[in-house]
């Protein structure tokens, strides 16, 4: 069981990082849904696994931790606020320039150590 | 009290002198000479404690965690330093007087001035090495800033630049060092670390610290090889080069060691490293002094040889050498301020300081003339003079000195040398300005003596030279006396002060050097050409070179790391995370816990095949947009299975309906996009990032599997015990969230109202045209919003309302609760957006959702604080129960209202979300509906506004 259950965490952060890594904002956000998926599981597990035992009093003999459950509960809310938030910022880089690139227009770029030269030293 | 009153004074002085800078200079000058005259007057009541060989002390607690206290001593050493601080300084100021003129920066100049002598003072007077340290760096800043008084020189922010950079870089070198010898003796206070001397010297940390304090010490004292800076700080006015670059600031470096001299001392490591740097640079500093062409490079260069001198006497690390080394302090102060003082009068009246133009002054300044003569007769030792005796102790030391073997001549070979050096560019300084022909080409002629006020601080200078030259044990005996038994931390041992000890070796080596140094220089013509032969090392150039050099690797540096591409910063930052967490799990390794694993069910395999086959799809497919997202969905619901599957219904019916909010909003974010992403990255790269996302997957699983195998203990018996009794509900997550930490959650609304607001902001100015068609070749479906769909939707948000109350209000003692049933609230909201449009919803709701969400903050915050209104702390919760006719018993908990505000702000805030991103396409509100010409028939949208 446990084995499953570390290899499905395995699997969302492997694939939300590899999205993570992509150069256009869609799969980025897919990217980091997925890792919030893998983050919650992950939180969730703190608490052990345990089966037939909700954390409701006088449902079940043995209760589940309520402790994880209530902070994964805010985290997977707060998540979509986050990713909403991720959402937008990519459709305001659209907006803005045209294309969904993370780098916004990669010919446009400018790299941090291009104002650094300008200020040459001495 | 006092003694931190002497070291305050002159800081309140600098903050009051720009004040007196409107009533001209003779007003700024009386007036900040009043610090000094009352620290001294401050420090005189000591003087019989001190010349008893007692100390003064007083500490008051500053951060006693760190181990820094406001503690001043006063003993000899600290004394000698303090008058020469506060008597030169007093001399300074009048002379600045006269030197500057009246449309300068007056104010600037005498502030700063007081500035340095505060944290002077602070330096000699600090019992604690913190505090030492403090003022040991404000020196250096308020240096850089005198160096750069005349702001518009070049020359002169670059001298003060690089007097920075090297006495800021040894200040670190210091602190490093300083913090080693605190953690060796556990203490910073003085008395402890020079108590604690036969410990540090033990230590296997010594060497270190030992070197780290020396870097600071010679960069700041211009030791060789960091003795570059001090001439190019003479490009400061030249009352600061007087005091702080000869008789003052470069003296910290030796009080220092002075001051450290029972703690650090007396090991052959100290041995070799002081002197032979001191030997370096007193041969060093003499043998350019003699070619330089400019008064202040002479001068300079000299003040670099004295200080090596001074150096090597203490390095010798025998008592009469610290004698000998603390009375050259005095000398070379008095003798070379006086002698800047001159070359700033000669300058001040000739406007230049080559000596190739100023030439026979004698008949123009015979006054000005006569005093300079005089010093630089006792900075070549000629009897008589401080000088002289000084360095015959020095011969006498040199001569003391049992090297082994043939070494044992090299210290009396290169005193006697640096003598020759020093009598020679004496000689030079004296023949060449006031003798030798005739000024050539002076910008100021006929140049005359400097007002008479101005050279009033010579006077008194030069006549200290003479009185401790003559009589040495009345002027300063006791003083000398004071300070050496404070240095040593033992009574001084038996010396005398005399004019002469009869015909010694010490007195034929002040011979040799004499008539040496005056053949040199009658020989100097010689010397030139045979100097002029080397190519000059130029400092400065080097030093700029190195420091462009560092610039530009910097950027390099940047250049590689950081070019603007926000997909490798987040690769980088991936990268450094797996590479921190690295080492320990490899340690580890696959760690099954003493719990073990326990046998899998199939449901549960299928559900984690399924779970992990769908999240690499999505990862895989990821460039056909609509299918990574339905697959993504798919690797929602799994997650949300998999939490009721591990007991936490709770949790899966947020997951479910977050789910469902995400989706539509990411449906709505691409349909601004086309449905295809192109290929971006190359083979390689994306190889590479399958490594990386390898690593974090196997990474993961090993850290999930090991905690999962560990037997654990929980806070949460608490919770489970006190849920009923205490929250007044048995679904205890709910009670966790609205109750136990209500806190948290009251965090968490906010952020999300946050979230929204921001969302809104984002885009309430954004416009964004849809592609015509999914960019696959499929146009848009012209049937926007389907009968069906409208049909369905309708009377579903009555039962779906009903359903979301009932959520609601089992909440606190089922699965259920404010967050699920906002959510649940606002999808059956979003599907009516979706089926019949913008148009027609927002007739039918007449809510603004910032009010919504506004609303759902303040019932939360009301219930919180109402339990403040009863004496409880904030967001305590209160129930009871009463019995309704027809539903029965009922239990009305305050954390009901709170959970309502939860609902609220969650309803706003998704819905605010998604109709925000909804209706970012202002043409479909404008366009009329079958006004398909201008965008063909295909731009609709999932959720646009329209006009029905």
């Amino acid at each position: 069981m446990e084995l499953v259950f570390a290899l499905a965490i395995g699997a969302l952060t492997a694939g939300g990082v590899y999205l993570l890594l992509r150069a256009r904002t869609f799969p980025v956000v897919l990217g980091l849904t997925m890792l919030s998926y893998g983050v919650n599981l992950f939180l969730f597990a703190s608490g052990r696994l345990a089966t037939g035992s909700q954390p409701v009093l006088g449902t079940a003999a043995q209760y589940a931790d309520p402790l994880p459950q209530a902070l994964v509960l805010t985290a997977i809310v707060i998540g979509f606020a986050m990713t909403a938030f991720v959402v937008v910022l990519s459709l305001r880089n659209l907006a803005d320039h045209g294309n969904d690139h993370v780098d916004g227009d990669p010919k446009k770029r400018t790299p941090a150590s291009k104002h650094a030269r300008e200020r040459r030293p001495l | 009290m006092s003694l931190p009153l002497v070291v305050l004074l002159p800081f309140l002085g600098a903050m009051a002198a720009p004040l007196f800078a409107q009533g001209g200079r003779t007003a700024i000058a009386i007036a900040s000479t009043v610090p000094a005259l009352i620290a001294l007057a401050a420090l005189f009541p000591h003087w019989q404690t001190l010349a008893d060989g007692g100390v003064v002390l007083h500490t008051y607690e500053w951060l006693p965690a760190i181990g820094l206290s406001l503690s001043f001593r006063l003993d000899g050493l600290s004394l000698l330093f303090a008058l020469l601080i506060l008597v030169i300084g007093i001399l300074i100021i009048l002379y600045a007087r006269y030197y500057l003129k009246p449309e300068e920066n007056i104010g600037k100049f005498y502030g700063l001035l007081l500035c340095f002598k505060g944290s002077m003072l602070g330096i000699v007077l600090s019992s604690n090495l913190l505090l030492m340290m403090i003022f040991w760096e404000v020196t250096s800043l308020v240096s850089f800033l005198l160096i750069s008084f005349w702001t518009h020189k070049k020359g002169a922010r670059r001298g003060a630049r690089m007097a920075l950079t090297v006495t800021g870089g040894g200040g670190l070198a210091l602190l490093a060092g300083v913090l080693i010898i605190g953690q060796i003796v556990g203490s910073y206070e003085l008395d402890d670390v020079l108590a604690a001397g036969p410990i540090i010297k033990a230590h296997a940390l010594y060497p270190v610290a030992l070197t780290l304090v020396l870097l600071g010490a010679f960069t700041k004292s211009a030791q060789f090889p960091f003795h570059f800076w001090l001439p190019h700080a003479m490009q400061a006015p030249t009352p600061v080069s007087a005091y702080l670059h000869s008789a003052t600031m470069v003296k910290a470096g030796i009080f220092l060691l002075a001051r450290l001299y029972p703690a650090l001392a007396g090991t052959e490591q100290w041995f070799y490293m002081v002197s032979f740097t001191g030997m370096a640079t007193l041969l060093l500093g003499a043998y350019i002094a003699m070619f330089k062409h400019d008064l202040k490079g002479l001068l300079a260069n000299s003040t670099i040889s004295h200080l090596g001198l001074i150096v090597l006497l203490l390095g010798m690390g025998t008592e009469l050498a610290t004698v000998a080394a603390l009375f050259h302090v005095i000398n070379h102060a008095t003798f070379k301020a006086s002698l800047f003082m001159a070359a700033g009068i000669i300058d001040h009246e000739t406007g230049t300081r080559d000596m190739r133009r100023i030439n026979g002054l004698w008949r123009f300044m015979p006054h000005t003339a006569t005093l300079a003569m005089v010093a630089a007769a006792s900075m070549a030792g000629v009897p008589l003079l401080n000088g002289f005796l000084s360095k015959e102790m020095f011969f006498a030391e040199s001569l003391a000195l049992n090297l082994p073997g043939y070494w044992a001549w090299l210290p009396p070979i290169v005193a006697t040398l640096a003598g020759i050096f020093a009598v020679a560019y004496s000689a030079r300084f004296i023949h060449d300005v006031f003798f030798n022909g005739k000024p050539i080409n002076l910008p100021i002629y006929p140049p005359h003596e400097p007002p008479r006020y101005m050279k009033i601080p010579v006077e008194i200078l030069v006549f200290a030279c003479l009185m401790v030259g003559m009589f040495p044990t009345i002027s300063v005996g006791p003083l000398l006396y004071a300070a050496s038994s404070a240095t040593l931390g033992v009574p001084a041992p038996d010396y005398q002060l005399a004019v002469m000890h009869g015909f010694n070796l010490p007195l034929f080596m002040s011979f040799l050097a004499f008539f040496g140094g005056l053949l040199m220089y009658s020989q100097r013509k010689r010397f030139f050409a045979f100097h002029d032969r080397f190519r000059e090392i130029d400092e400065k150039a080097i030093f700029e070179k190195m420091v462009f050099s560092l610039g530009l690797r910097a950027n390099q540096l940047t250049a590689a790391t950081e070019n603007g591409s926000l997909q490798r910063y987040v690769m980088l930052l991936i990268v450094s995370a797996l590479a921190v967490a690295f080492l320990p799990i490899s340690k580890m390794g696959f760690f099954i816990g003493s719990n073990g694993l326990t046998p899998v069910d199939w449901p549960t395999a299928t559900l984690g095949a399924v779970l992990i086959a769908s999240a690499l799809a999505t990862a895989a497919m990821h460039r056909e947009r609509f299918f990574a997202l339905v697959l993504i969905s798919v690797v929602g619901l799994l997650t949300a299975l998999t939490f009721v599957r591990f007991s936490a219904p709770d949790l899966t019916m947020t997951q479910l309906s977050v789910e469902v909010v995400t989706v539509v909003l990411l449906m709505l974010a691409l349909y601004y996009r086309p449905s295809r992403t192109p290929v971006e990255s190359s083979r390689g790269r994306r190889v590479r990032d399958m490594g990386i996302a390898l690593l974090a997957g196997s990474g993961m699983t090993i850290i999930t599997l090991a905690i999962l195998t560990q037997p654990f203990s929980s806070i949460s018996e608490f919770f489970l015990a006190n849920s009923k009794t205490g929250g007044g509900g048995t679904n205890v997550v709910n009670v966790i969230l609205v109750d136990f930490r209500g806190f948290d959650t009251l965090g968490e609304i906010s952020v999300l109202a946050i979230a929204a607001l921001g969302i809104f902001a984002m885009l309430k100015n954004t416009s964004l045209t849809p592609p015509p068609g999914d960019g696959l070749g499929h146009t848009w479906t012209r049937d926007r919003h389907p009968t069906m769909l409208k049909q369905i939707a309708r009377p579903m948000l009555p039962l779906a309302l009903m359903v979301s109350a009932f959520i609601f209000l089992r909440g606190h003692n089922l699965p259920g609760g404010g967050f699920i049933a906002g959510l649940i609230t606002a999808i059956a909201l979003i599907l009516q957006y979706i089926a019949s449009g913008f148009s027609w919803t927002e007739d039918r709701i007449a809510m603004r959702y910032h009010n919504v969400i506004a609303l759902g903050l303040l019932f939360a915050v009301i219930t919180g604080a109402g339990s403040l209104a009863f004496g409880y702390p904030f967001l305590t919760s209160t129930f009871g129960y009463i019995t309704w006719p027809v539903v029965g018993k009922f239990e009305l908990a305050s954390a009901l209202v709170f959970d309502l505000g939860v609902y609220l702000a969650v309803v706003g805030a998704t819905l605010l979300i998604l109709v925000s991103v909804g209706r970012i396409n202002p043409h479909s509100a404008i366009r009329p509906v079958n006004s398909e010409s201008s965008y063909g028939a295909d731009t609709t949208t999932l959720t646009q506004r329209e006009t029905e």
